[in-house]
């Protein structure tokens, strides 16, 4: 008995040097050193989404008067709402045509980009960049100042051609028109400078034997360069229509949902819904409900993504 | 001579019931006592008008010796809405917040009762419009006080020249400066004729059709002269009936002469629409006429504030009261309500109204005949009649007399507006009818 303890003793003793050392080595490693580093980024993460996203979803259960737990019964309040399927439809069809519009537009742009030479191709780089890096919320109350009812200068510039004047946000399909319009003309740049990069990874070796091999530039596109773009379209995608999705200030300045809420999306309609209307559970619930359709878009497309780097 | 000495023991009670006396003494102690006090203040859009509360505020605080401070917070894009949502979440924040018209009811749990400020408030400047007692009291407990900066009344501001011309209607002679009204003839039908013929000549009138308070402002006040309530004051869903039936019949004639795109205003296209000088008429407080006076003198000089055509049900006018609450969280309520009474006085009031040039509307009734609406202009008069002072006008808000709960909703959806624009745009009168029943049915959730 009391070889047992003197054994447990040692070893007890024995184990605190090793103890050390492997919190040395753990200390030493790369990896821990890059933990240590993000720590403060993954804390205010921590603090600054996932707190609010866990405690969004709990107004979302609370009853109108925030007294009471009511389990899922405000998400089947919406579901009954034709104004809730109105912004659902309006949110997909602003967010895929604004997608796609910004996808092809950068894309064609970055060709042009790309071929020009040298000196030159950094100013028009610097240019395109432009309307993404003004804040929206300005580059909006510019355009709202262009679409206005009564110092419209797109009409005024119109009306010397005989046209109009058009009711950029008072009809629906114009207002649905210039929404879009103002997003793709801000996300644009940002498709630009992406597929720029991308264009510029593609070894030349191959277009060389491309047209060795009697390729036209359609085929060079399809064989060659859109399949060695295709990781970066699928992120660039992605993350385009999360953020697409979300818009909350093109719309709140330019049309604020109008008219008869034809141009409301999840984020603006969940604003009117949550704080104007001294709803917030509702509005919590309106603005929960893009994450499934978010996530199911972010499944696909990264499981996508992983696939090809596992070809790759 | 005789020494008293002092035991260790009585020393260390004598400590600490002066430490307990000095630490309880904050919470026992009365409106007279030092202390802080944090305020929220709407931030107002004239010039000089913050400068007004800051010199009242101040002058209370030194005589009371309060340390106060203040931010003036603004209302565009709902800042003063997000602030007393963060607030009344967090339970935390100023002591006195200033709040739009809905937000007492919004969160009257939130708020400390303020009886004892309003009533001899009411005993001292007389009694206050139903819609201020509808909007700040529930249950018999005053919710907030009236603020006079910020409280509006929307009615017509008409261009004397374009009208006379156009629709034949005298508006100088119809409201008189320093005189009482001759409205018997100033009815909708009349406004109704006036604004075709303004459109016919060009100058259509300016009432916008959107989601914004002027659109909706508008829409109720019309709505309530034919007896329309989508909610009655029971809570009962009440749309089909002939009261809104008729009230959407009048409103798609109406819009039928409006500008293209009012569906698309917000609360700053009436003001452009008549500083731009292509428009007869607005629905709004002076401040539109107060920009063109700056911006376009000429188009100023023709305009002239007044009061609201009669329907059959009445003659009612949109009144947009601010409300100055104080959280029943809040860490000086004392003070707070002692500087409520403060701002509440006939010179702060007419202090508040004379540095808004004639904008800001007490909400008492013996308060409406200050000089400053008497003598601002040009042209001279021209906002005599904008706080009613023959009390001609019935002044409500869109949407009552619904449960303000209930009411709310309706007025920030805009339910007016886009059903009477349903029909307008040829939806037939029962869908949209159907329509709001089903929007009002989604409004009772408690």
């Amino acid at each position: 008995m009391a070889d047992v303890v003197v054994e447990q003793g040692r070893l007890a003793r024995t184990a605190s040097p090793r103890k050390r050392a492997s919190l040395r080595n753990a200390m030493g490693r790369k990896s821990t050193v890059a933990f240590f580093l993000t720590l403060p980024l993954i804390l205010l993460i921590a603090l600054l989404v996932l707190y609010p996203a866990f405690y969004s979803v709990y107004l979302a259960t609370l009853n109108k008067a925030m007294t009471k737990f009511v389990g899922l019964s405000n998400f089947t309040f919406l579901f009954k709402r034709e104004t809730f399927w109105m912004v659902v439809r309006q949110s997909c069809i602003f967010a895929i045509t604004a997608v796609v519009f910004k996808a092809l537009i950068g894309f064609i742009v970055a060709h042009f980009v790309h071929n020009i030479p040298g000196k030159k191709q950094r100013k028009w780089r610097g240019m395109l960049l432009v309307p993404w890096v003004i804040p929206p919320a300005m580059s909006t109350l510019a355009w709202l100042w262009l679409f206005d009812p009564s110092y419209s200068a797109f009409n005024y510039t119109l009306s010397f051609f005989g046209v109009g004047p058009i009711p950029w946000l008072g009809d629906t399909f114009w207002a649905r028109f210039s929404v879009i319009l103002v997003n793709v003309w801000y996300g644009a740049p940002f498709f630009l400078i992406m597929y720029l990069a991308a264009l510029k990874s593609v070894p030349d070796q191959l277009y060389e034997a491309a047209a060795i091999d009697g390729a036209n530039w359609w085929q060079k596109i399809w064989h060659i360069t859109l399949p060695m773009m295709r990781n970066i379209i699928a992120i660039t995608t992605l993350f385009s229509l999360i953020v697409t999705f979300a818009n909350f200030d093109i719309v709140r300045i330019l049309t604020s949902g109008g008219p008869l809420d034809r141009t409301h999306l999840f984020a603006t309609w969940a604003f009117q819904v949550g704080i104007q209307s001294s709803d917030i559970p509702l509005g919590a619930c309106v603005s929960l409900f893009m994450v499934p359709i978010l996530a199911v878009a972010a499944v696909f497309i990264l499981r996508d993504v992983n696939k090809r780097g596992n070809e790759a | 001579m005789s020494r008293k000495t002092l035991t260790r023991r009585q020393f260390v009670a004598a400590t600490a019931m002066s430490s307990t006396a000095l630490i309880a003494a904050p919470y026992v102690r009365g409106a007279y006592a030092a202390g802080k006090l944090s305020i929220g203040f709407w931030d107002h859009w004239v010039p000089g008008a913050n400068d007004a509360s800051t010199a009242l505020v101040k002058e209370w605080g030194e005589k009371e010796k309060v340390e106060v401070s203040i931010d003036y917070i603004t209302s565009n894009n709902k800042k003063i809405e997000l602030t007393a949502a963060a607030e009344a979440q967090a339970k935390s924040g100023h002591d006195i917040l200033q709040m739009p018209s809905w937000w007492p009811h919004a969160y009257s749990e939130n708020l400390e009762p303020l009886n004892d400020v309003m009533e001899p408030l009411i005993k001292q400047n007389g009694e206050v419009n139903d819609t201020v007692k509808y909007l700040g009291q529930s249950g018999g407990k005053w919710l907030a006080v009236p603020a006079t900066p910020g409280s509006q009344i929307k009615g017509p501001c008409s261009r004397i020249d374009l009208i006379k011309k156009h629709a034949g209607i005298d508006v100088q002679e119809m409201y008189p400066a320093g005189s009482p009204p001759k409205d018997d003839n100033w009815t909708l039908e009349t406004f109704l004729k006036a604004a075709e013929a303004c459109q016919k000549a060009g100058f259509p009138f300016g009432i916008g059709l959107g989601e914004t308070t002027d659109s909706v402002d508008t829409a109720g006040a019309i709505f309530q002269s034919f007896g329309a309530e989508l909610v009655n004051a029971k809570g009962d869903v009440t749309v089909k009936t002939d009261a809104v039936r008729q009230a959407l019949e009048f409103y798609k004639k109406l819009i039928a002469v409006l500008p293209t795109d009012a569906p698309s205003w917000d609360d700053a296209s009436n003001n452009k629409w008549l500083i731009s000088g292509r428009g007869a008429m607005i629905m709004n407080p002076p401040s539109a006429w107060a920009v063109a006076k700056r911006d376009a003198p000429q188009v100023a000089e023709q305009c002239w504030t007044h009061g609201f055509p009669a329907g059959p049900k009445g003659r009612f006018a949109p009144f947009l009261p601010y409300f100055w609450g104080v959280w029943s969280f809040g860490k000086n309520k004392e003070a707070a309500k002692s500087l409520l009474v403060h701002l509440s006085s006939p010179a702060a009031i007419e202090k508040f109204v004379a540095v808004s040039g004639g904008y800001d509307l007490p909400a008492y009734a013996n308060m409406t005949k200050f000089k400053t609406w008497a003598e601002e202009g040009p042209p001279k008069g021209t906002l005599f009649h904008y706080p009613d002072p023959y009390h001609r006008q019935t002044l409500s808000i869109a949407a009552s007399p619904a449960p303000p709960k209930i009411a709310q909703q309706i007025y920030f959806q805009a339910t007016l507006t886009k059903m009477a624009l349903r029909f307008a745009q040829g939806e037939k009168l029962e869908t949209a009818l159907a329509w709001a029943e089903g929007e009002c049915e989604g409004f009772m959730r408690t």
